[in-house]
């Protein structure tokens, strides 16, 4: 009992994805700051922020809005990513966790976030806000399906079990999946649909800062958008590390294959920052054609291809 | 209390209010913005939801109808928030300051905590006055 609950507030859980994912996202601004010939944060830019949402600014809450469920929606989005994370790396840092059937788990685990989101924003009475939420409802609906075929598409190539420990045993004995022509199919839909997770650029109408402002957050402040951003932090650690088990043989933890494990992260970031720092923002028609069509098109055609054994 | 003082000083997020400005100022607001400038390296952030602010920027002339919108912005704002008034418009009034629509300039509306003058401000004016304010609230601490 005391063993789990130190997995899930300090390591790989609440605390360590909360430092790490804070890495991550002012590595991802500053990456935005070099590619605009800017100088960009200081390191610890994303803890001071996150720090002064939490101790120093004040928390309003809305006045005709459903107070209760404003409050309740950012705790359990920090809820919902610290569990897929923790579901995630601990297989990988080589504790023998996990169940049959953890990979579904970790499926809807990931989408609890984005559901809160569109939750809180919607119990805060504001009408951007509810155009913020009917948007990544139209997001989710696209995405999801094709997120699935993927993490579907994997399970068919490593060996039909729907446990991430065989995954990723599978991966160690037969080689990454990323390393064949199918793999790849895979890994461009699956990049796509981190991103969309995310709320990057080309997927971010639901927080669209320039036209409904904030959207989904626009009523958020204090201590409420401080939990917020912690989540934003962890799913920026949790979902590169959920690729990278998928389909980079995911991460190990032991002598030279932590400077790999570093690597596969701040790679699958780096892309991330550059899709989004050379694409505008796409109107929701425009990304649910684009998942729909396009990226389960992929999908179909890598599946065909595992069918064929490449 | 002066470990918050440092992060708020550390995390400054602005939220630009446009008065009846001419736009003079808000484009070199935004030039503070681009690679020439970059005040994201002091942390600051243009943000979009004055719920999120920690800096209120007023430019411009603030009419009977701006008034209205500036209280109610100021009234929506997340506490502490540091008001600045920028260039002449927002400072005094400037040439708008007898005119019959002009209610006051920004300090009689809502208390102010820099001015920035200028018509309009360069950006290094505007960077160079946030730097101070920023020095302010720290000599503010030592003293008290």
């Amino acid at each position: 009992m005391l063993k789990d609950l130190f997995y899930f507030l300090v390591y790989p859980g609440l605390l360590f994805a909360g430092v790490a994912g804070g890495f991550l996202s002012w590595f991802d601004r500053k990456i935005t700051a070099m590619v605009q010939f800017r100088k960009g944060p200081p390191l610890l830019q994303p803890y001071y922020d996150f720090l002064k949402l939490l101790l120093v600014k004040e928390t309003i809450l809305p006045e005709n809005g459903s107070r209760g469920m404003f409050l309740l929606a950012p705790i359990l989005a920090v809820f919902g990513a610290t569990v897929a994370c923790v579901l995630i790396l601990l297989p990988m840092f080589g504790f023998h966790t996990g169940f049959s059937g953890d990979l579904i788990v970790i499926f809807y685990l990931l989408s609890i976030p984005s559901l809160m989101y569109i939750l809180g924003a919607l119990s805060s009475g504001n009408p951007l806000a509810a155009m913020g939420a009917s948007r990544e409802i139209k997001l989710i609906l696209s995405y999801d399906l094709t997120f699935l075929l993927v993490v579907a598409g994997v399970i068919l190539k490593s060996g039909m079990s729907i446990k991430m420990t065989d995954l990723l045993m599978a991966q160690e004995t037969g080689g990454a999946v990323i390393g064949s022509v199918s793999g790849i199919l895979l890994f461009i839909p699956a990049v796509f649909c981190i991103q969309a997770k995310l709320g990057l650029v080309p997927f971010d109408m639901a927080e669209a800062e320039t036209e409904i402002n904030h959207g989904c957050f626009i009523e958020y402040s204090g201590i409420c958008y401080a939990l917020i951003k912690l989540s934003k932090y962890i799913l920026f650690l949790t979902l590169p590390a959920f690729l990278a088990a998928l389909f980079m043989n995911g991460l190990h933890w032991d002598g030279i294959h932590i400077l790999w494990s570093v690597l596969k992260i701040l790679g699958v970031v780096l892309l991330l920052t550059l899709i989004r720092n050379t694409n505008p923002r796409l109107k929701i028609h425009q990304a649910m054609k684009f998942f729909f069509l396009y990226m389960n098109l992929l999908v179909i055609i890598a599946f065909i291809l595992i069918a064929l054994g490449i | 209390m002066a470990f918050k003082d440092f992060i708020f000083r550390k995390s400054l997020w602005l939220f630009h209010f446009g008065g009846a400005s001419c736009n003079n100022c808000d484009i070199e607001i935004l030039d503070c913005l681009t690679p020439r400038y970059d005040v994201e390296r002091f942390g600051m952030l243009l943000v979009g939801s004055i719920r999120h602010a920690d800096v209120l920027l007023v430019n411009g002339s603030i009419n009977q109808k701006d008034k209205v919108r500036l209280l109610e912005l100021y009234r929506q704002a997340p506490k502490p928030i540091l008001v600045v008034a920028i260039g002449a418009c927002g400072c005094t009034g400037g040439i708008f300051a007898g005119g019959y629509p002009f209610a006051g300039p920004v300090d009689q509306i809502i208390p102010v905590d820099a001015y920035i003058p200028g018509c309009p401000p360069k950006p290094e004016a505007i960077i160079s006055g946030i730097v101070q304010l920023i020095e302010k609230k720290k000599t503010e601490k030592a003293h008290a």
